[in-house]
């Protein structure tokens, strides 16, 4: 019989902070006091906050515990579509830590901080190496912030031709975050439909591009994980139009070293290095959204700048038409160091592998479950396949049912309901760094959980049952809201 | 490559299965005109011996303690992160998890989260707080836009002078496609904000100031607060130094509607700036109007206590482009970070440790009033201070740098009617006998 990683571990329960402790505790050491008090006016005091009294013992095993109710990529397959959840190489983060990048001051004089500098000039060369662009900002913080950091370049682009516009085109198979950039830059989203190959046609974009419409988003390879194979044809059209084209790289993964993405019509892209670049997305970030431009745009890029002169580097404000500064000082470098690390790590040959074998992955999981679960779009795909729970509704059993049971099954759920021109999707991404063996468990376990869809679906509603929590109410926690205790 | 568990024979079967006849053909679908026509062009791959030594090189091209004294705060701070908080918080069941959407599979960092929210909302003494901001710059830009909203149709924003300089250039670009108005608020002599401008402003949405701002001035966030709800408009209280809060009035208990800033003091490295933590809290009522990710508690199905990512319908991924903001990844690992702090340092440790960094550095404003320099601004400060050097210590300022010592951040840039003026920080991480040196080395 085959045995599936998942089994009820030795958890252990743990209160909240402040329902342990005790008065008179502290976890801290304090320096020894070589200063007298000094007077301090009783107008400006305060209380201090009410934080729990634990000991240094309290804490540790606070957190322990907590973290033992987590899954990472660490502790298996992860594979959440969209999110490219790859292997997270340790050497990256002994590289980040090291002492002088990590106690690093920001806003020493340039000849202080030539080794960040260094890092920082060289890593936006490799950006532009990949992607086939001609120049990069480090500075946003995530994907999100480098769409915005994108959008704000789109519109001091016009602006520079004193030709403001208002609209903006958005496919209905674009991730959240671009729509919601592009407002903050007081774009109006036009929504366009792909096709029933689940990707954009240069008709559609026609009947909607005009003199008002900035220009477009396109995320190149898709949500469905499908290359936008009409790219170029689009550009065409939108450039024509006076408009720019936006490329979400967030599934850069899927075509490092393989697609140019200069030459396809792209002017602005983003990439998120907690996704291609293997940083450890933390729990929900920190990430790093660098954004990678044509050289027509260069000028607009955020200050300040990592320049080379005669060997040295410097940082440089004298940019007129730069958007300005997107983050407090220049994004968030610790991340960039891993990123850095780990295309030198891997060099060019290995990345090309690397979406070479995610490419590999995502294709062999389609093939070996598309008679098990309805395949939205049977064709090849890139590091991503998109199923649906049509084939299992006849028994009453959804998504977020065959999901929640194959935690049990000891896997992290795919993406699902995304993109949401795929009803009911179950989006998977596998990356390069699954072994075959634990693919085939996971197409396995995928396949049982269809079984059991049929022959006993209780099974499926009533899971997951092997974690330290049963299905949680979600609705219940946005009614009444309790958000601190 | 170590990373990359393929043998040739898994490579074969898999392509057996998919029906391909090479690793090249998956790629069909991509138009020839689409795909580069070279290799990639990067240094050869480095082993993990060689990486180390070449970062270990840049490390050393870096100027750090402790063989340097770094009297320079301005944003980022130099604290004692105990071994405690680094080796927890590299548990890789945390660091390597994704955004908690499946709750059952993800309630370490949900809790974790959950309490940082609370810790967070004590610490500023605030109702509810998000699960993070990128960093104080974007938290600020994210509260004027949140106040905007608040407003509805109202266009202007004051913004005080004396917030950090960056932050205020951050806001100025998030708002640059907008119709709103940053009306810049002037400081007075004695370092704090002249609110004076708001009787004026008749379409005021949000007043902005900083405590302690980047003089290191304490502003009275109280009248702050009164002088903009006076105008119907609401409060935003920033900082870079959330410490200060173990030992000062908190801006809730004087009235602030938004309590936003940087976290980085908490337990987290200064990495040349990034990654750091944007700390961000309100009032209940305005909860639905907040960005960012949200933590609830609530039950399983067994009526036992667990915690859910919640108020969704804020976010983007519902919304689209009527969301309260675009953050989807947001500093999650660093907002985790500063909860083991804030759990380490504990109610009594937070108030010595605060303390203790108000104590030294009272006394290198003493040392260096002693000395004959000026302290141009009068009122109380935490941490950080301004001193007039004049107008010639920029070659001293050098010359000491050679020596391994930083005496401060020259505010001329930032602020011209200030040339010769420097700021000033200590924290704990500096003794008496590194101030000491200091004083005797400008004297
Ligand atoms: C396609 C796509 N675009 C944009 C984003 C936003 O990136 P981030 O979460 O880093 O802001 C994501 C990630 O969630 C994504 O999958």
């Amino acid at each position: 019989m085959t045995e599936y990683p998942g089994t009820t571990g030795l958890i252990l329960n743990e209160p909240l902070l402040w329902e342990k402790g005790k008065q008179g505790r502290s976890g801290f050491s304090l320096p020894r006091r070589d200063v007298a008090p000094q007077p301090l006016s009783e107008t400006l005091a305060g209380d201090g906050p009410d934080f729990p009294q634990l000991s240094e013992v309290d804490v540790v095993r606070h957190y322990t515990r907590l973290s033992q109710w987590n899954f990472g990529v660490d502790t298996g397959m992860y594979p959440l579509g969209s999110c490219t959840m790859k292997y997270n190489p340790k050497t990256n983060e002994r590289q980040a830590a090291q002492p002088g990048l990590a106690r690093a001051h920001p806003m020493l004089d340039d000849d202080l901080c030539q080794g960040s500098l260094l890092l920082m000039y060289d890593l936006e060369r490799f950006l532009v190496e990949i992607t086939g662009m001609d120049a990069a900002t480090l500075q946003p913080a995530a994907g999100a912030h480098g769409e915005l950091a994108g959008m704000l370049i789109f519109y001091a682009y016009h602006k520079s031709r004193n030709a403001p516009r208002s609209k903006i085109i958005v496919p209905d198979t674009a991730h959240g975050t671009n729509p919601a950039s592009a407002a903050l830059c007081g774009y109006r989203p036009v929504p366009i439909k792909s096709s029933d190959q689940g990707v954009l046609t240069p008709e559609a974009v026609a009947a909607v591009m005009d003199e008002q419409t900035a220009g477009i988003m396109v995320t190149n390879p898709n949500t469905l994980g499908l290359f936008e194979e009409n790219i170029r044809k689009i550009a065409d059209i939108v450039h024509a139009k006076g408009g720019l084209v936006y490329g979400d790289g967030a599934n850069m993964n899927a075509i490092m070293g393989i697609v140019h993405m200069g030459q396809i019509g792209i002017d602005v892209l983003h990439l998120n290095l907690h996704k291609t670049f293997s940083t450890p997305h933390g729990g929900g970030g920190p990430g790093a959204g660098p954004v990678c431009v044509l050289k027509h745009l260069e000028p607009f890029l955020p200050v300040p700048r990592v320049i080379k002169e005669n060997g040295r580097y410097r940082l440089s404000e004298d940019f007129e038409y730069s958007i300005g500064r997107l983050h407090a000082f220049y994004g968030n470098v610790g991340v960039l160091v891993k990123a850095y690390s780990y295309i030198l790590s891997m060099g060019a040959e290995n990345l090309k592998k690397a979406s070479q074998l995610a490419v590999l992955n995502a294709n062999y999981i389609k093939e070996r479950l598309k008679d098990t679960f309805h395949l939205a779009y049977d064709r090849p795909c890139m590091h991503e396949c998109v199923f649906s729970d049509k084939l299992q509704q006849p028994y009453k059993v959804t998504t977020l049912d065959i999901v929640k049971r194959l935690m049990d099954y000891g896997f992290h759920p795919p993406t699902i309901y995304f993109p949401l021109v795929v009803p009911g999707a179950l989006m998977i991404e596998p990356t390069e760094t699954e072994a075959k063996e634990d693919i085939d468990l996971f197409i396995e376990s995928l396949k049982s959980i269809a079984a059991e869809a049929r022959d006993n679906p209780e099974l499926l509603h009533a899971a997951p049952t092997g974690c330290r929590r049963k299905r949680l109410d979600e609705t219940t926690a946005a009614r009444k809201p309790i958000l601190t205790g | 490559m170590r990373y990359l568990p393929h043998t040739p024979e898994d490579v074969d079967a898999m392509l057996k299965a998919v029906g391909a006849d090479s690793v090249d053909d998956l790629f069909e679908s991509i138009p020839v005109d689409c795909r580069r026509k070279h290799p990639l062009r990067l240094p050869e791959s480095l082993s993990e011996w060689e990486l180390n030594d070449h970062i270990d090189t840049l490390g050393a091209d870096m100027a750090v303690s402790p063989d340097y004294r770094i009297f320079m705060g301005a944003g980022s701070y130099a604290h004692h992160i105990p071994a405690v908080v680094s080796y927890l918080l590299g548990r890789s069941e945390f660091a390597t998890a994704y955004t908690p959407y499946q709750p059952e599979m993800s309630q370490g960092t949900l809790q974790a989260i959950f309490e940082y929210q609370t810790l967070t909302a004590r610490l500023l003494g605030m109702k509810v707080a998000n699960a993070s901001q990128y960093d104080g710059a974007s938290a600020l830009a994210e509260a004027v836009l949140m106040a905007m909203r608040i407003s509805r149709r109202k266009k202007q924003v004051a913004v005080s002078r004396a917030i950090h300089p960056h932050y205020r250039r951050v806001l100025e670009t998030y708002l640059a496609p907008t119709d709103y108005e940053i009306v810049p608020l002037p400081y007075l002599p004695g370092g704090v904000t002249d609110l004076d401008p708001l009787d004026t402003m008749d379409d005021l949405a949000a007043v902005a100031v900083q405590s302690p701002n980047f003089f290191g001035c304490i502003e009275n966030i109280e009248t702050a607060a009164q002088r903009a709800h006076d105008k119907q408009a609401l409060c935003i209280a920033a900082f870079s130094e959330p410490l200060a809060y173990g030992l000062l009035k908190n801006p809730g208990s004087q009235g602030a509607d938004i309590a936003c800033g940087e976290g980085q003091s908490m337990g987290i490295a200064p990495s040349f700036g990034g990654p750091a933590l944007g700390m961000f809290a309100t009032r209940m009522k305005y909860v639905r109007s907040m960005p960012g990710r949200i933590v609830g508690q609530t039950v399983d199905t067994d009526g036992r206590r667990g915690f859910v990512l919640t108020l969704a319908t804020r976010e983007q991924h519902i919304r689209r482009e009527k969301a309260t903001s675009n953050i989807c990844t947001n500093n999650s690992l660093c907002a985790l970070a500063a909860a083991m702090y804030m759990a380490t340092l504990g109610k009594t440790g937070i108030r010595e440790l605060a303390r203790l960094n108000y104590d030294r550095c009272e006394y290198l404003k003493a040392e260096l009033r002693d000395a004959g320099f000026t302290l141009p601004f009068e009122q109380s400060t935490f941490n950080e201070f301004v001193v007039d050097f004049g107008k010639n210590f920029e070659k001293t300022h050098s010359r000491l740098a050679a020596d391994n010592i930083i005496a401060g951040l020259s505010l001329e840039k930032y602020y011209p009617e200030l040339s010769g003026h420097y700021l000033l920080c200590v924290t704990e991480m500096l003794t008496k006998d590194d101030i000491d040196r200091l004083v005797s080395a400008v004297r």
